[in-house]
């Protein structure tokens, strides 16, 4: 019966996944209520008259017991309301689908880097084992791994921005374009083109390739890494000197038999990398003044806005257990042996 | 914390790379001509609605968007005219006072604005009571009395009834604040949900009749204001406003340099000093009226000791640190009223003494020195400040030990008294001395569970007599008379206080030299676009 094997594994791993949520969703919210920050506070300000004070905890339910808080507040999250948020007093849900589409693009676009630069990177590395480029590649991906994104950031745009003037400053536009085009997606290269505004677009896209190539760097250190040990292990593998002994060109043995075969677990690499870079633009973010999820919840955090920081965390977390998910699917797809 | 150290270390590399010198590439300030474009820091904006603007930045886009029944003067802040009003007179037992409403005035939406519109506002603002209601209420208006009490006896007549006999320049003064901004009644009470006010509507739209309109707010990301052709003081110079929040200095830096902004708000004296030789951009300092001061508290037994107290006053070195990390951001000033309130006082008793420290500790009884810790705010200049008195001091012979926290931690921290020493600023309400004296020299309650929680009961210090005498100074009817109370009240709290004041802020601003007309008064609601024009 492997239909039936088939549903309890799903269910199982539903189960799994509501489990992951709900312990996710419970240490946030604990961590926000250990916080040693007034919430109340950030809310109506520090020289309010004790009535007015003592309203607004009411208000924000924290009179309750600790347990019926949360009971409340996963009570909502089900019904699809993550509350208000103190800073922009909107409700939080409509808050994190403004700010996510610019991480989103962002992250993806780092992402295309890391790929574009990172598995070619890696596979030359691991043919090259030993020599040159194979150390080459390796002090690059170290000093990728090991600068602080922060000064990389500002010091590009110190030289590409104001120096050489190659690219365009921080944020998404250029404040000329700023609020030309509505945000249908809210991703602006995409919503420039729906819009057919294509000088906002070519902008948007300028934007973009500061941030996302300094973020991407980060990537292409790990999925360079990755990919030259996953190539390693197949370089040594007998099919690979048989068709050497057959006589097909090195080329086409490397680039499509070996990359062929680790092409599953860079999958779940390039996932995972993914995931990473969703969360990891906090930095970048704050460099090029970039609105984004992280930004948002950053400053969330540092206001006890614990609404906004539960919604944020509460996508970050399902974003990652999403990709996650994807990339096992992926994988049992993909690999016969899974099957 | 890691992310922190790395950032500071980063800003301080790039600020080493930046001091090699920007050589002055000559760029195209490539702004619209019609637009005004500024980074700021505008992150700690919750609310654009003039009845419950509480924050620095919200009190600057208040005073855009928003007349006001009266302002004081930038240029000289003992002077009161008219905004919305055009005059007014106060009954002769000081408790009346009646304001004559400007004809012909328009609010953006195109309504008429009258008397009931300004009655309206203030009735509002009361009846929410939100942070700045206590601005209004401290008058003994009430939500239940407050519709008797501020009344339009006719479109152009408004009335406005205290509950005492107060000075009339407190009362003035008062009312000049962010939270008499004039809104638009009919639109506001239109747009009313569940009895709200309008509240949910104003958080993010404005309706107003100042020189510019609420054109779109995201926030911490995007403010655009537009101009109002038709304001009746004039229509603004340029057409739009546009505000983006910039977090980093360093990057703020740049946009001003290339021309991208074309005003920066947030640049620190590593940004701005080596800006001064470049004649493309100018520095403006403006005094604001915020105090950057350390509290004792006194419930612990040795910060109680009066030469304790003053041992602290003696340890710091004022001069050295206006010289160096607050060069630009401060100024020494050790009372507690600011520069261009009435009644400050500009003297500054208090040098750099390490003998003197140790031996008033030593009277103490403490020859061997004291340990204390110092809460502070993990930001600059708050943090550096910190250091520095955490160096002076111990050649005084008090050991500071430093536990940073973010601002909102400290304050929660505060509020509780669990402090020893911590280090925090005040920014005054409003343009009233009283502002000011009822928290450093007021504490009518020292109880831990009391009501109003000023400075002074958050360092525990009990003060009946100085509380008396502050209450008073508000009822002086006489003005001269009234600056001459402030100032005998603060040579008392510089004697005896659990406070050191040490610096009065200053705002710096760095501006294209080609923009004219900005004005930055003494509060963040008293900064002006209205004229501002670009070449």
């Amino acid at each position: 019966m492997p239909g039936r094997r088939h549903a309890i594994r799903g269910a199982g791993l539903l189960v799994s996944v509501a489990l992951t949520v709900l312990g996710l969703l419970l240490v946030t919210f604990l961590i926000g209520r250990v916080v040693p920050i007034d919430p109340v506070i950030s809310v109506v300000g520090d020289r309010v008259s004790a009535d007015t004070y003592a309203r607004v905890r009411q208000e924000l339910g924290l009179d309750l017991p600790l347990w019926q808080q949360f009971l409340r507040y996963v009570g909502d999250v089900l019904q699809g309301d993550f509350g208000t948020s103190v800073l922009t007093s909107r409700p939080v849900l409509e808050d994190i689908l403004r700010v996510f589409p610019a991480t989103l693009e962002l992250a993806t676009a780092a992402l295309v880097v890391g790929v574009l630069l990172g598995i070619p990177a890696g596979v030359m590395a691991a043919v090259h084992r030993g020599r040159w480029p194979d150390h080459l590649i390796r002090v690059i991906g170290l000093i990728g791994h090991s600068i602080p994104i922060f000064w990389l950031g500002l010091m590009a745009l110190l030289v590409f921005y104001a120096r050489l003037d190659w690219a365009p400053g921080p944020g998404r536009v250029d404040v000329f374009y700023e609020g030309l085009v509505d945000p249908v997606t809210g991703i602006i290269t995409v919503d420039a083109l729906l819009a057919g505004e294509s000088d906002v677009f070519w902008n948007a896209l300028h934007h973009l390739v500061l941030p996302a190539g300094i973020l991407g760097l980060y990537s292409v250190a790990y999925i360079a890494r990755m990919t030259r040990s996953f190539m390693l292990d197949q370089l040594r593998q007998e099919y690979i000197t048989t068709a050497r002994v057959k006589g097909m060109s090195e080329a086409r043995v490397i680039w499509r038999h070996a990359l062929g075969n680790i092409a599953v677990p860079l999958t779940t690499v390039v996932a995972l990398s993914y995931a990473s870079l969703l969360e990891g633009s906090v930095l970048t973010e704050t460099v090029f003044a970039w609105p984004g999820l992280g930004l948002y919840i950053t400053n969330s955090l540092l206001s006890a806005d614990m609404n906004a920081v539960l919604g944020g965390t509460l996508v970050v977390g399902a974003v990652f257990i999403g990709l996650n998910l994807l990339s096992d699917l992926l994988y049992r797809l993909l690999d016969p042996r899974a099957r | 914390m890691n992310t922190l150290a790395r950032r500071l270390a980063g800003a301080a590399l790039l600020s080493a790379g930046l001091s090699f010198g920007l050589a002055a590439t000559p760029v195209l300030a490539d702004t619209p001509k019609d637009t005004l474009v500024m980074a700021w820091q505008f992150d700690d904006i919750v609310t654009l609605d003039p009845g419950e603007i509480f924050e620095l930045s919200g009190a600057e886009y208040g005073a855009q968007v928003y007349d006001r029944l009266i302002r004081f003067d930038v240029n000289d802040v003992s002077k009161i005219h008219g905004q919305v009003a055009e005059s007014w007179t106060v009954s002769d037992d000081g408790r009346t006072f009646t304001f004559t409403i400007r004809d012909g005035i328009k609010f953006h939406s195109g309504n008429p604005l009258t008397a009931e519109d300004v009655a309206y506002s203030l009735q509002r603002a009361v009846k929410m009571n939100k942070g700045p209601a206590f601005i209004l209420t401290q008058f003994g208006l009430t939500p239940e009395n407050v519709d008797q009490k501020v009344r339009a006896t006719d479109p152009r007549t408004l009335v406005f009834e205290t509950d005492k006999t107060y000075a009339p320049t407190f009362v003035l003064y008062c009312l000049t604040a962010d939270v008499s901004g004039v809104v638009d009644a009919k639109l506001v009470k239109s747009k009313e949900v569940n009895g709200d006010f309008g509240a949910a509507f104003l958080k993010a739209n404005s309706a107003g009749s100042g020189p510019f309109v609420l054109r779109q707010w995201k926030a911490s990301e995007l403010l655009s204001l537009e101009a109002n052709a038709n304001y009746w003081g004039g229509a603004p110079a340029v057409k739009r406003v546009l505000i983006r929040h910039i977090a980093e200095p360093a990057t703020q830096r740049l946009l001003l340099e290339k021309g991208d902004v074309d005003v920066a708000r947030n640049l620190k004296p590593e940004q701005f000093e080596p800006l001064r030789g470049n004649d493309k951009i100018r520095i403006v300092q403006a005094p604001k009226g915020t105090l950057y001061y350390f509290g004792l508290n006194q419930k612990n037994e040795v910060l109680a000791k009066p030469d304790v107290r003053k041992a602290f006053k003696y340890a710091v070195d004022y001069d050295g640190m206006a010289k160096t990390i607050m060069n630009g951001l401060g100024t020494v000033h050790q009372a507690f009223l600011p520069k261009g309130f009435l009644g400050a006082l500009e003297e500054n008793p208090y040098t750099y003494d390490p003998a003197k420290a140790k031996e008033l500790l030593k009277q103490a009884g403490y020859p061997d020195g004291i340990t204390v810790t110092m809460d502070v705010r993990n930001t600059s200049p708050s943090m550096d400040m910190a250091q520095a008195i955490q160096g002076s001091a111990a050649a005084a012979g008090i050991t500071v030990k430093l536990l940073p926290a973010d601002g909102k931690q400290v304050v929660t921290k505060y509020r509780a008294r669990n402090h020893e020493a911590l280090l925090y600023q005040w920014g005054a309400d409003y343009q009233d001395p009283n502002t000011n004296a009822d928290t450093f020299a007021a504490n009518p309650d020292n109880a831990d569970d009391a009501k109003a929680k000023p400075l002074s009961w958050r360092n525990a210090w009990d003060i009946p007599e100085l509380t008396k005498k502050t209450a008073a100074a508000v009822e002086e009817r006489d003005t001269a008379k009234r600056a001459a109370m402030y100032q005998e009240l603060q040579r008392e709290v510089l004697e005896t206080s659990p406070f050191v004041i040490m610096f009065q802020q200053t705002e710096v601003i760095a501006e294209r030299s080609n923009v004219e007309g900005l004005v930055w008064g003494p509060s963040f609601d008293s900064n002006y676009y209205w004229k501002v024009s670009k070449k």
